[in-house]
């Protein structure tokens, strides 16, 4: 492993102690359960193993809780961060991140190859859905997992911050009870498999005249589809203007909970360079735009009679859902997780996180403040900012972050070893602190 | 006008940004420790695993090249102040027009036997840190000596490698030439819940040779004997002036300098951690070896060099810490022992890992120092209360605006309130909370009244 910490020798690997590696080992159980069931394409007893599955993967999480927080006491957990393969890009880290893009890659294009997963949960699928499990329903169930568990990790790892604790909450709240149970509920009801909590543009089929007409004869269906625009007309600049995008990004959506929960161990990862931040701001918006204008097209199709942009409008939208929809949001920012960071897709590509963004930098409240001349240019905060916000240079200067991307996580403020940053709202700030030393 | 700047820690490197945003001088900046400025503040952080050292590195490596600031990494080893140019130990001869000083301190040493020994070390410059790495392995304790801010960040970083630490301090409770004795117990409870060898009242006799010049033990004023293969001088810094001794500058511990920073050399300034000023402003001392006050120097420095003589002005003392997981910070001014003309009024939650502490002027109720221990205050608003003398039954009601944790956090203002209604028999009560709004209104206000 290359140790890019120091420029000399790697740390002692006295890193990793004996009752972490057997959490390791007992997590390792669960997921080697089912990667010998996705490779067999097939299982025997599928509620035993998906059962045994899980357990061990909770029990690994468990032990590891245990060994590696409960043991110390409270406070900052990130000894090692950059010492690790798995978190600093060795090469376990290479090893998952293969791991999760092979997954999706056969979720989108080969789902023949998910056979055996698909058999693992069908009993759940059946027990929920009244029905078969499809490919979608495995990812589903593996996504909550993630979260559920890593979200138990993130908040033992944080136990002493309340607002961590509560917004972890959340997000586990929101994945488990609105994007996986009412779905699949809803389905056992004979009503459309509605995802409350994923709105256009994110959602982007969710805008298109084929979802209103999919919905066409469920009240529930139709409903959602104009409560899902008002959220972006109407709900997104109220409670961005009052919250921040916070209120979605940190806490309720089901990307960012993943991003949040599993994702956390790898949020250094992040790319601070001003480069990176030029990259995003001109991606993420052309997304935006692209998104917009694909389904104003759809729209102007059905308007007038499905002529004139026809087959130009199917072909961008079929173009989106492949390079956007599937091999960014997912290949590009789960898959690769342990080598970008965890927020890759929501810094660089969701176009709902584009225009929440807009409404963050031009009209809120919301703004992470300095806490007058005590910076010392650690950066920690930058280093574990998931969106790779440089918050140092704010920090340094006394300046008010107000970004556009800051999903309003509260890590920045967390790690600060100084009390140097407080996630606040209000219409301006306080007088920049070194400009008044002089 | 050719500027050199001696030094690329935060000093130098502030003076130089600020002369590059208010002039088109030529600037170069030299130092024999590191090809780009980084955070020294941060180096733990960096054995610790949590940052690389391109993550405490605050600028990218295009920045310095955009602002046209020259960097050399070479080591002057001698000035001539009369011809005004600089010799290096590459045996460049460099001319000035404007020199800055910001050589920064060193570590203390005071003649231990044993000090030089292989394994032996301070912890002030990145080679001390790669020194700590190359020791670290299979490293069987590590000795620190020397109950400071510094010591303690030693002992938390060989701590996060699982390495065994023996920490000895010659006072009787940890950093209480500093802490009140109440903060200062805390502290030693949170070292030894972190499993660290806390050895109070012991000082280090000598350090044990091994095989090839290896450190291999300690023995302590206490008689005690203490294998380690490694020992962290942390005795506190002082300004790193030893190249400059016999010559024309005027030197007693630090640089002494005017309140323009101006050395007694023409056209020579010292700033940051090597300044001593000569008058300090009251409350200040004439050496002060942290981060902040190397930044405002910086910054004064270049104004009076690009526009007019501009007074270093650092305003009421502040500062900060962080104790493994306790945080620290200080407004104003607290002694380990108030004087009897002033009251301090204490509160320490349950579990003794939190503490608001107010002290007052007895005879005029003004409030002249905070200090906190696990709870976040807002400078600013702290700063108003000590420049204007508020008093502090004005400042309790109103205490929670100081407050500067995240949101969700308890606040226990009221507890410390209660506590001076008991100690008083007044019956004062917590009307605001924390929050932005409110501070901001708070903040407006008194600058117009002021
Ligand atoms: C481990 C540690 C933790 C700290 N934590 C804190 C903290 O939390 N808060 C706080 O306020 N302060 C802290 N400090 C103190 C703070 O870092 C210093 O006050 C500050 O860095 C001083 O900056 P400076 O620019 O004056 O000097 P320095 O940063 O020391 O820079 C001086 C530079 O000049 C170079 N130099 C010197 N002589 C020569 C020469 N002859 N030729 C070439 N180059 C030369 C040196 O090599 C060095 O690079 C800490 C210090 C240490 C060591
Ligand atoms: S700036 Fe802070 S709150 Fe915002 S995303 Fe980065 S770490 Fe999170
Ligand atoms: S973590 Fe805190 S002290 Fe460090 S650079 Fe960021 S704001 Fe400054």
């Amino acid at each position: 492993m290359q140790n890019e910490s120091l420029s000399i020798s790697v740390p002692s690997p006295a890193y990793t102690s004996a009752k972490q590696k057997i959490a390791i080992a007992l997590a390792g159980i669960g997921i080697l359960l089912v990667l010998v069931v996705w490779a067999a394409g097939r299982v025997v007893a599928p509620v035993p193993i998906s059962l045994a599955a899980l357990g061990f993967v909770l029990a690994g999480v468990l032990v590891f809780v245990r060994e590696e927080y409960l043991k110390y006491p409270e406070g900052i957990k990130n000894n090692g961060a950059w010492f690790r393969g798995l978190t600093a890009r060795g090469v376990w880290g290479w090893l998952l991140g293969v791991l999760i893009t092979g997954f999706y890659v056969c979720l989108y294009w080969f789902p023949q190859y998910l056979a055996g997963l698909i058999q693992l949960f069908d009993p759940f699928s059946r027990l929920l859905r009244d029905r078969a499990a499809d490919q979608w329903f495995v990812y589903g169930a593996f996504y909550t997992a993630a979260v559920l568990f890593m979200g138990i990790k993130f908040i033992y790892k944080y136990r002493h911050n309340p607002y961590q604790r509560l917004r972890t909450f959340s997000v586990m709240f929101f994945q488990l009870g609105f994007a996986f149970l009412i779905p699949g509920l809803l389905l056992r009801l004979q009503h459309p498999e509605i995802y409350f909590t994923y709105f256009w543009p994110l959602s982007y089929y969710q805008g298109t005249p084929m979802a209103y007409q999919g919905y066409s004869g469920s009240g529930l269906g139709t409903f959602f589809f104009f409560f899902g625009l008002a959220m972006f007309f109407i709900g997104t600049p109220i409670l961005t203007y009052f919250f921040g995008k916070r209120w979605y990004c940190s806490w309720v959506c089901g990307c960012g909970g993943l991003a949040e929960t599993a994702g956390d161990p790898f949020r250094h990862l992040s790319d601070k360079s001003l480069t990176a931040w030029k990259i995003e701001r001109w991606m993420i918006h052309s997304i935006l735009a692209f998104v917009v204008l694909m389904t104003a097209l759809l729209w102007i199709n059905v308007a007038t009679g499905k002529s004139i942009f026809q087959e130009y409008s199917q072909l961008f939208y079929k173009m989106y859902s492949f390079a956007i929809g599937s091999v960014f949001s997912g290949v590009v920012g789960v898959g690769f997780y342990p080598l970008l960071g965890s927020r890759v897709w929501c810094r660089f590509g969701c176009p709902m996180a584009a225009w929440l963004g807009i409404w963050q930098k031009k009209k809120s409240k919301f703004r992470i403040t300095v806490n007058g001349g005590q910076c010392i240019s650690c950066g920690n905060c930058s280093t574990y900012c998931e969106m790779g916000i440089d918050v140092r240079a704010y920090a340094q200067k006394g300046q008010d972050v107000v970004r556009a991307s800051c999903v309003g996580c509260g890590i920045c403020s967390a790690v600060c070893p100084r009390g140097v940053l407080r996630l606040e709202g209000a219409n301006s700030h306080p007088p920049a602190f070194l400009s008044r030393t002089l | 006008m050719k500027i050199i700047i001696l030094g690329n820690g935060v000093s130098g490197i502030t003076a130089a940004r600020y002369i590059r945003k208010l002039s088109d001088h030529e600037i170069t900046v030299i130092s024999d420790e590191a090809d780009y400025f980084f955070s020294r503040t941060a180096l733990m952080y960096v054995f610790m695993g949590h940052m690389r050292r391109k993550d405490v590195q605050p600028y990218e490596d295009w920045f310095w090249d955009k602002n046209r600031i020259a960097l050399l990494r070479d080591r002057v080893s001698h000035i001539d102040f009369e011809a005004k140019t600089l010799q290096t130990a590459h045996g460049k001869s460099i001319a000035y027009d404007k020199l800055i000083l910001a050589v920064g301190s060193q570590s203390n040493k005071f003649g231990w036997p044993g000090q030089d020994l292989d394994g032996v070390h301070g912890l002030y410059r990145w080679q001390d840190l790669e020194a700590m790495e190359r020791h670290s392995r299979g490293l069987n304790r590590a000795v620190i000596v020397g109950g400071g801010l510094i010591g303690i960040e030693m002992a938390e970083m060989f701590h996060s490698r699982h390495i065994p630490v023996t920490f000895l301090v010659r006072e009787s409770s940890f950093w209480d030439i500093v802490l009140p004795p109440q903060e200062s117990a805390m502290i030693n409870r949170h070292i030894n819940e972190h499993g660290i060898g806390l050895r109070l009242q012991t000082e280090l006799k000598e350090i044990l040779p091994g095989e090839n010049g290896k450190c291999r033990a300690i023995t302590t004023s206490t008689g005690e004997t203490i294998p380690c293969g490694f020992v962290g001088l942390t005795a506190g810094v002082s300004p790193n002036v030893g190249f400059l001794k016999n010559t024309a500058l005027d030197i007693n511990r630090g640089i002494l300098v005017n309140e323009y920073l101006e050395t007694n050399q023409p056209d020579v300034y010292a700033i940051g951690d090597c300044a001593e000023i000569r008058q300090p402003q009251p409350g200040r001392r004439s050496i002060e070896a942290v981060w902040y006050t190397g930044r405002m120097m910086g910054e004064t420095v270049a104004h009076t060099i690009c526009r007019q003589a501009t007074a270093y002005n650092p305003g009421i003392w502040f500062n900060s810490a962080k104790f493994f997981d306790i945080e620290y910070q200080v407004y104003g001014d607290i002694q380990p022992r108030e004087p009897e003309t002033r009251a301090s009024l204490y509160w320490e939650h349950a579990e003794g890992k939190k503490s608001i502490r107010l002290a007052y002027d007895r005879h005029s109720g003004a409030v002249t120092g905070f200090n906190l221990m696990g709870i976040r205050y807002r400078h600013e608003v702290c700063e108003k209360w000590l420049h204007a003398g508020t008093q502090i039954e004005e400042v309790l009601p109103n205490l929670g605006l100081a407050n500067f944790d995240p949101e969700f956090f308890p606040q226990h203002e009221s507890e410390l309130v209660a506590e001076y209604n008991r100690q008083t028999g007044k019956n004062l009560v917590v009307k605001r909370k924390r929050g932005l709004p409110a501070v901001l209104q708070f903040l407006n206000k008194q600058h117009s009244s002021s």
